[in-house]
């Protein structure tokens, strides 16, 4: 049901863990929902992502999709980084099943709840939590 | 590729087993004869339908022409209750059920709900059972069905069915009693003249048999609709021309399983071993008791991980195991089971049922016990919730 992709981001994540005195953390999902993901970035004074790590509960695709998502925004200036879309994340792992695809929109809100982070820190206004859940799992009872 | 392929997952299905696939040949080749002709291909057929029929009754110890079969579980367990609803619409319509049944069970139950049907759903205890007394008080005058299965598919609860049976005899001799006993069938002993109840379902592929073959029990004197109308077959009661090799294949593997329940011993001995060495993994809990489990079933949830990511891993080192994670599931909802239970909706999420069978070895619980606890150890070391 997995691409080689997604199983090759699965069985051997990319940037798995923590940054101690991150400059930016975001997480999003929740436990009954099944997944929850944590993002850390490192950005330097000329706003590029000089590091990036995650933490995940959740399913294959979860941790896959988080595992995928830090490396497309690593290295990327935060504007670039804000770009990331859920689609790239799914395109990037050779696609998703389609009860997977909540996988993939959690991965792009953690980056998006991560720079937001990033700016809340920094004084700087945005619109960045607009999002918030898109009720794509029935588990919870807020979208009922 | 792993060291070694280890098959966990018997409460899905079964390897059908040599001794089976050896009993069935000759009705998948020269006995092909429907069973309905007159000529002799047609008879060699009847007459090992016939003996099967006769050997699966005195296996579960009812009369012959008592057993009908189907073409899966899921077809025994619909017919139970559509027919018997059907049958009985006039004298009442509520069905007394459990939180816990299988989705066969389930869903017939919600299918007659939407044509005006009452069903109660009565909750269970933290491991898994209704009591007699719960089955009683719930009876009514217009209860035409109580289904109460016989064990949990998912935590391997073992329910007192002879005593559910009686006690709703005694409130309402009319209600009738039928018991989903898909998983219990060969893995426990079971006795249907003592049980009491009026229908007891089966399914081949669950004790070795392959899939597509399944019985229901109907005690003589019930009065029920047909499911499947068509030919004369299984007494008029069930249409289709009959599966005759499947049908040999079952009553062999009833009668290994039933002739095999010392293995029982053997089972519930590696069940436990698991169960003991799992549990003492902090943050585990077991789902479904300790006593009066099924021998082959085990249930366990561990914090801070979810189940399909656990199952893939297991799978890479060639364990073969099934989850009550929504996130394994197309519906996206974790296992019902385990939240009629109480557990957790995130514990739920990281549960893992292992099912084993005669077919397992102590090896392959070492096994298991070697892979297992490193790779519950990898997810949460990438967990966000766990700082252990």
């Amino acid at each position: 049901m997995y691409s080689e992709k997604v199983m090759d981001h699965f069985a051997n994540p990319r940037n798995v863990g923590e940054i101690e005195n991150a400059d930016a953390v975001g997480e999003v999902g929740n436990a009954t929902c099944g997944d929850i993901m944590r993002m850390y970035l490192k950005i330097n004074e000329n706003e590029v992502i000089e590091d990036v790590k995650f933490k995940t509960f959740g399913c294959g695709a979860a941790i896959a999709t988080s595992s995928m998502a830090t490396e497309l925004i690593k290295g990327k200036t935060v504007e670039e980084a804000l770009k990331l879309t859920n689609k790239a994340v799914i395109e990037a792992l050779d696609g998703l099943p389609p009860q997977k695809i909540h996988c993939s929109v959690l991965a792009e809100e953690a980056v998006k709840e991560a720079i937001a982070n990033y700016y809340d820190k920094k004084g700087i206004a945005h619109d960045l939590r607009k999002g918030g859940c898109a009720g794509h799992c029935s588990s919870c009872t807020k979208h009922q | 590729m792993a060291e070694r392929l280890v098959y966990a997952d018997n409460a899905a299905t079964t390897s059908t087993s040599p001794a089976v696939l050896e009993a069935m040949m000759p009705y998948l080749t020269e006995v092909y004869g429907n069973p309905s002709s007159l000529h002799q291909k047609g008879r060699i057929a009847k007459a090992a339908i016939t003996e099967a029929r006769e050997k699966i009754a005195s296996l579960l110890n009812c009369k012959p022409n008592e057993i009908y079969f189907t073409a899966s579980g899921s077809e025994a367990d619909n017919w139970a209750i559509k027919g018997i609803a059907y049958a009985m619409k006039n004298r009442g319509r509520h069905i007394i059920s459990t939180k816990i049944e299988h989705h066969a069970v389930l869903h017939a139950l919600e299918s007659l709900e939407k044509e005006g049907f009452e069903v109660t759903y009565l909750d269970t205890d933290s491991e898994g059972r209704v009591t007699p007394e719960q089955v009683a008080a719930a009876v009514r005058i217009d209860t035409i069905l109580v289904e109460v299965m016989y064990a949990n598919n998912e935590i391997g609860t073992i329910e007192p069915i002879r005593e559910i049976a009686a006690a709703v005899k005694e409130k309402n001799p009319k209600t009738l009693v039928f018991t989903d006993a898909v998983q219990a069938v060969g893995a426990i002993p079971i006795n249907i003249a003592e049980l009491g109840v009026d229908m007891l379902s089966l399914s081949g592929h669950k004790i070795h048999a392959p899939k597509g073959i399944g019985a229901l029990y109907i005690r003589n004197g019930v009065r029920i609709n047909n499911l499947i109308d068509g030919g004369g077959q299984e007494r008029s009661r069930r249409g289709g021309t009959e599966n005759v090799p499947y049908i040999v294949g079952l009553a062999k593997a009833l009668e290994d399983a039933v002739g095999g329940l010392d293995e029982g011993k053997r089972v519930e001995a590696m069940r436990d071993r698991l169960i003991d060495a799992i549990t003492a993994i902090p943050h585990t809990r077991l789902n479904g008791p300790k006593e009066g489990r099924l021998p082959g079933n085990v249930n366990v949830s561990f914090e801070f991980i979810e189940g399909e990511s656990l199952l893939l891993l297991l799978d890479m080192a060639g364990i073969c195991a099934s989850t009550g994670s929504a996130c394994s599931s197309s519906s996206l909802e974790p296992s019902h089971v385990l939240l009629a239970i109480g557990v957790p909706v995130e514990q739920a999420h990281g549960s893992l049922r292992l099912s084993i069978s005669r077919d397992t070895t102590d090896a392959d619980i070492d096994y298991i016990l070697e892979k297992l606890p490193p790779i519950v150890e990898r997810l949460r070391a990438m967990s966000p919730l766990y700082n252990g």
